[in-house]
């Protein structure tokens, strides 16, 4: 096994209008120049070449406020609220935006400073529509956080008391409240920079500015592949998601209804950041006692169809190497692409419609779910399947639309009624007066309670591509995946993009073909990674790799867009490390183990995976949806 | 248009001088380029868009820096109220705007020089490509120019599209480069990280066309024009309420009354110096001296006589710079709405002093906290009008509230 | 739009990128060259515009937005930009306009029914010496009182 690792500057791409143009960092201190020492508050302090007075501060424990910074963007200097003194400088400098290349004198509290700073909170909150208490973010909005730090008491400049925009509630995932934007352009540097999917930025000028879409058309109607990274780095309530939480109180109150919840590991990993824990804390016992009490009527664990998906998936792409090494056949499209990731999945259709036939016809896992249990599930508990009301807790935005694609109906009805995001379910929960942290841990409902390991790492980048070597290796060679308690490492950490291979040696009779074969694969993250792995594949650079795994989010779905707020580098970290961690304390660790998969074909899926009646329920087809925005 | 094209004679010391096309050109070729340097050091020009930053050190600068392209931008993007100087630089003096950008590519090291003008002087555009096309056929432009052995330079002329703010240096970068005209964080700044990435000099039409002048007549020489702090000459826009308004050249140090007697001016009630983004000087002041010591202005005059109403004139003001902001950051986006709902309250007598004084007190911190020159200088005329006109604006019934506009 | 007209736009576009080069930078002149055809930027050149710069069409759209001079609606044929920056204000600017209005029976920001004028505000034209100033297409007129205004108007009329 070699694992070759691409190059790292996968996420410093950005369009000019919102680059940063900041001064490289020297990281080797001990060059001419390397380091600088300037005064922070009259104390005397040494920082790299190219600190930003921002991050000078932080190293130093000085507090900066800032509003429009956010650590996974590039620099944008506009709110203005992180104003300092710059000794020798007229004006306020933006800490955020200032690189240190000389021996500065710097000042963060002086009374022009925080008079601006006042000003400016003051101006902010004069524009900003709404009250804090009827407000989505309330407790978790950045600005009401200023508004105290600064201890805005009154209206200095007045308070809108109309809307200045209509609520954008078109798309089934992302709501855009634009009288509630402060104009930080977080959103559009997430957009454009972070996911390179490019469908908002400022419009008009002046006064008038505001963020947009194409022609100002509704969100649904322009190539928004749903992410709902936007969200998780709004600093307000100006976007969220569409909450359907509301009909899901309905349905559980409703007792000829049998609500069912399906959820995922990643929500797990992240729902106690709602409840004040720090990230990293897995809650899937609590949260299974939780949702119980809350009246759900069934638990289940989504990693079980995540093994299903895995062997579904798997065996695809081992039939599509059979058709190009026995059959030559010249319609098999390789690399096959995962396509669990439903953001992943509306960006190809919009940016690179014509490689559809690499995706894998595989459903994602939730659908894969839904499907299951409104056919097989509802047979055996001897419900009506109409009666049935499936929901699914996923980390995710694009969920929601996912799940109401008109071609996810192959139960006969809508195979998985609504998305469910990690902030909405901890909001369910807190009004349904549970404190999550003090549940008993309960197990998932039978039988689809028990999931493998594989399962679970899905939640994170390289996750889905781990899983599926395990089988793969296992199911051609008849041998585990040769790697230290089957942790494959170069699927994991959150490189930009990771390309690796792995060598199949001494297979087993029916698989021959595959004798000394060298399995490439790449794993990417953040749909501006996946352009990249797309060009390189319309460049014809990868025609030798086998399978490529591509998550919307950065991060994987531990990023997601309906994870809780906020976000960054080290929270995600800290959520792949509880994964991974609950992982390996399991005893089932690979997807074909999984003993109810086993059973599932068995009893249901009678002719195996990729059979005709898994074609029908777990598979699925794709829309070429194109760039152009009718 | 009477003025355009057309040569009228006009009487000057230094730009409106007499000189023969490719003359600096010449000059610069024969000393080098340390020597050109020399010779704007000691001439001590400043950039005449209004800023004031020393010209050499800005060619300096850009010459220093590594790189194989750079480039010499004119920022032609006259937009500031009440100002046309450049309009007739171009029109009827271009050789010394384009010799000068030739010798600042020579000096910096730019093959490359780009005139951004504004769209509304489009009519000019196809003079201007006659007179470059005049210039490549003399060897003016193009390669070896001079016959100096590769020294390779050209002109291109490109159109802004009706932003003031892309005066603004880097906002006009950001306009070159196909972007909104929102002006970057600096540093790092232009002559290092300018155009595409790479350095380059921006330079003001006014401050390019002093440049041949500087080379011919000898950095002392325009050093000894004008004051101390401000050397050689100054072109003012004379607009408003004046018998011979136009463009002037006049020595720096000028007392402000003496300019009004110049062009004509009577009654007058007050000047405004620096266009929209200036202070307004009212009469008691009018012995103060336009000069980087007194008043420093990009070259606009505006004058008003007694029968004007201040509170329009700054109305007029704020109501541009709501429109014309980038938008981009707060202090300057919001600030300027919040200065000019001010001005509404006082037009409908619905304000209160305190809250005027808190208006006041914002325009300061947008004067230190905007991102660019436009917020940091809009409240300029809000704050001086303001003070110096509190008896007409806030009694307004003491003079019967007779203003013509 | 007519498939004929989007066919004939795209190749326009071809051939402005190729004049002006395949880059961000570019977007300037090909959105003021389309503008000057068709008096504004159609949506769906913008989006043509986007798809050869390999941009996203809302960064068209926002840079189309931000400028004055760009317009993403459909004008009339004729775009007469009257000045209101304070000294045309002060010479007289306001019977100019009135006797506009009242000669074209519309408002500023309109446009006329048959579609031959569009009316807007400018800022300043760098014509302060020569006030009241306006631009009909890219050419100035100065020294304007309402007669004169409304005689120029009737030559493009």
């Amino acid at each position: 096994m070699e694992a070759s690792m691409s190059d790292k500057s996968s996420t410093s791409r950005s369009p000019l209008s919102q680059k940063g143009h900041t001064i490289q960092k020297q990281e080797d201190l001990n060059t001419i120049g390397g380091s600088i020492s300037v005064e922070i508050n009259e104390k005397k302090v040494s920082v790299p070449f190219g600190t930003t007075i921002l991050e000078a501060c932080k190293i130093n424990q000085i507090h900066v406020p800032t509003l429009c910074h956010h650590e996974d963007l590039c620099v944008a200097g506009v709110c203005r609220v992180c104003v300092v003194e710059v000794e020798g400088i007229r004006t306020l400098q933006a800490a955020c935006a200032f690189p240190i290349t000389s021996p500065i004198k710097i000042k963060t509290s002086t009374p022009t400073v925080r008079k601006a700073r006042k000003n400016i909170i003051d101006l902010l909150l004069s524009e900003h529509y709404g009250e804090c208490y009827s407000c989505i973010r309330n407790q978790n909005c950045e600005l009401q956080k200023l508004a105290e730090e600064y201890g805005v008491d009154k209206y200095t400049f007045g308070h809108v008391t109309k809307p200045k925009y209509e609520t954008d509630k078109s798309s089934l995932s992302v709501i855009r409240d634009m009288s509630k934007c402060v104009l930080c352009k977080r959103c559009v540097r997430t957009c454009i920079d972070l996911q390179e999917v490019g469908v908002l930025e400022a419009v008009h000028r002046g006064d008038q500015t505001h963020i947009s879409t194409f022609m100002d058309k509704p969100l649904a109607d322009v190539i928004c592949i749903n992410c709902g990274q936007c969200i998780n780095r709004c600093p307000t309530a100006a976007l969220h998601a569409n909450d359907p939480s509301d009909e899901i109180w309905s349905a559980i109150d409703d007792p000829k209804k049998h609500v069912v919840i399906q959820t995922a590991p990643s929500p797990r990993a992240a729902i106690g950041e709602e409840f004040g824990l720090g990230a990293g804390h897995s809650m899937t016992g609590q949260l299974n006692t939780a949702l119980k009490r809350i009246g759900f009527d069934a638990v289940f664990d989504t990693n079980f169809t995540a093994d299903l998906t895995i062997l579904e998936e798997g065996t695809e792409l081992l039939l599509r190497l059979k058709s190009a090494l026995v059959d030559k056949d010249p319609n098999v499209r390789l690399p096959q692409f995962t396509s669990c990731s439903p953001g992943w999945v509306k960006y190809i259709e919009h940016f690179y419609p014509q490689y559809l036939d690499h995706m894998s016809s595989a459903k994602s896992p939730q659908q894969m779910f839904g499907a299951i249990i409104k056919t097989f599930y509802a047979k055996q508990a001897g419900i009506d399947p109409a009666d049935v009301v499936s929901v699914a807790l996923m980390p995710c935005a694009a969920k929601k639309f996912e799940c109401n694609r008109p071609e996810m109906n192959s139960s006969g009805f809508k195979d998985v009624d609504y998305g469910l995001t990690t902030r909405e379910m901890a909001k369910m929960i807190k009004e349904a007066g549970i404190y999550l942290p003090e549940m008993p841990e309960t197990t998932f409902d039978s039988p689809f309670g028990e999931a493998s390991g594989a399962g679970l790492i899905f939640g994170a980048t390289g996750g889905v591509m781990e899983a599926a070597l395990r089988t793969v290796y296992e199911l051609v060679t008849g041998r585990e995946v040769p790697f230290k308690n089957l942790n494959i490492e170069p699927c994991r950490g959150f490189e930009g993009i990771k390309q690796a291979s792995v060598k199949l040696e001494n297979v087993r009779e029916e698989w021959k073909f595959l004798e000394g074969v060298e399995v490439k694969f790449i794993v990417a993250h953040g749909t501006a990674n996946a352009k990249l792995v797309m060009e390189m594949l319309k460049r014809g650079e990868l025609n030798d790799v086998h399978f490529i795994e591509i998550m919307a989010c950065p991060g994987g779905c531990i990023g997601g867009g309906g994870q809780p707020i906020p976000t960054s580098e080290e929270i995600r970290t800290k959520r792949a490390q509880a994964i991974y961690s609950e992982e390996e304390r399991l005893t089932v660790r690979k997807s074909h183990e999984n003993p109810y998969v086993k059973m599932l074909y068995e009893k249901f899926l009678t002719d195996g995976p990729c059979g005709k009646l898994s074609h029908k329920l777990l598979h699925t087809h794709y829309v070429k949806r194109g760039k152009y925005i009718a | 248009m009477e003025s355009v094209y057309k040569k009228t004679q006009r009487e000057g010391k230094v730009l409106f001088s007499s000189y023969k096309r490719g003359e600096g050109i010449e000059k610069a070729l024969k000393l080098g380029r340390e020597d050109i340097l020399y010779e704007l050091k000691i001439s001590k020009l400043k950039g005449r868009g209004g800023a004031g930053f020393p010209t050499a050190t800005k060619w300096m600068l850009t010459a220093a820096a590594k790189s194989d392209i750079k480039y010499i931008v004119c920022n032609a993007d006259e937009g500031e109220p009440g100002t046309f100087k450049d309009r007739v630089l171009l029109t009827e003096y271009p050789e010394i705007v384009f010799d000068g950008m030739v010798i600042g590519g020579y000096t910096v090291g730019a093959q490359k020089g780009i005139v951004y003008l504004r769209g509304e002087y489009e009519y000019m555009l196809s003079f201007l490509e006659d007179y470059l096309k005049k210039m490549r056929e003399d060897n003016l432009l193009g390669k070896n120019i001079l016959g100096k052995k590769d020294f390779n330079f050209d002109i291109i002329i490109r159109m802004g599209s009706g932003a003031y703010v892309c005066g603004e240096e880097t906002a006009l970068i950001e306009s070159l480069e196909g972007n909104r005209g929102e002006a970057r964080n600096r540093p790092p700044y232009p002559v290092n990280t300018g155009f595409m990435g790479k350095p380059t000099s921006v330079n003001n039409v006014e401050t390019l066309a002093s440049v041949p002048k500087i080379l011919v007549k000898g950095g002392e020489w325009f050093a000894k024009q004008g004051t101390g702090k401000s050397s050689g000459s100054k072109l003012f826009s004379i607009s408003g309420d004046c018998e011979k308004p136009g463009v002037y050249e006049l020595p720096w140090g000028i007392k402000i009354s003496d300019l009004l007697t110049i062009v004509g001016a009577k009654d007058t009630k007050a000047v405004q110096v620096g266009g929209a983004s200036g202070i307004c000087i009212p009469e008691s002041q009018f012995d103060r001296t336009i000069s980087y010591e007194d008043v420093a202005t990009g070259g606009s005059i505006m004058i008003f006589n007694k029968s004007r109403n201040m509170l329009h004139i700054l109305k007029n003001f704020m109501e541009f710079f709501v429109e014309e902001s980038c938008g981009q950051c707060t202090p300057c986006r919001i600030g300027n709405v919040k200065l000019l709902e001010g001005i509404e309250m006082i037009e409908n007598n619905k304000f209160t002093f305190s809250y005027i004084n808190q208006l006041k007190e914002l325009g300061k911190t947008m004067q230190v906290a905007s991102k660019c020159g436009l917020g940091q200088s809009s409240p300029n005329a809000f704050i001086s009008i303001l003070d110096n006109f509190k008896d007409e604006i806030f009694n307004p019934g003491k003079n019967g509230g007779k203003y013509v506009r | 739009m007519l498939v004929s007209e989007r066919t004939s736009l795209t190749e326009e576009i071809e051939r402005l990128v190729e004049q002006y080069g395949k880059d961000r930078s570019s977007l300037l002149p090909i959105l003021q060259a389309v503008e000057r055809k068709y008096r504004y930027v159609p949506d769906f050149a913008m989006q043509e515009i986007a798809l050869q710069l390999d941009i996203h069409p809302v960064e068209v759209y926002s840079v189309v937005t931000f400028y004055s001079f760009l317009h993403s609606k459909p004008r009339g044929r004729n775009i007469v930009r009257l000045c209101r920056t304070i000294i045309c204000d002060i010479s007289g600017k306001e019977n100019v306009e009135s006797a506009i209005t009242r000669e074209l029976g519309i408002s500023f920001g309109e446009t006329t029914p048959d579609k031959k004028i569009t009316l807007e505000y400018t800022n300043c034209l760098g014509m302060c010496d020569q006030g009241p100033a306006m631009m009909v297409n890219d050419r100035v007129f100065t020294r304007l009182t309402p007669e004169k205004a409304v005689e120029i108007l009737n030559e493009i009329k």
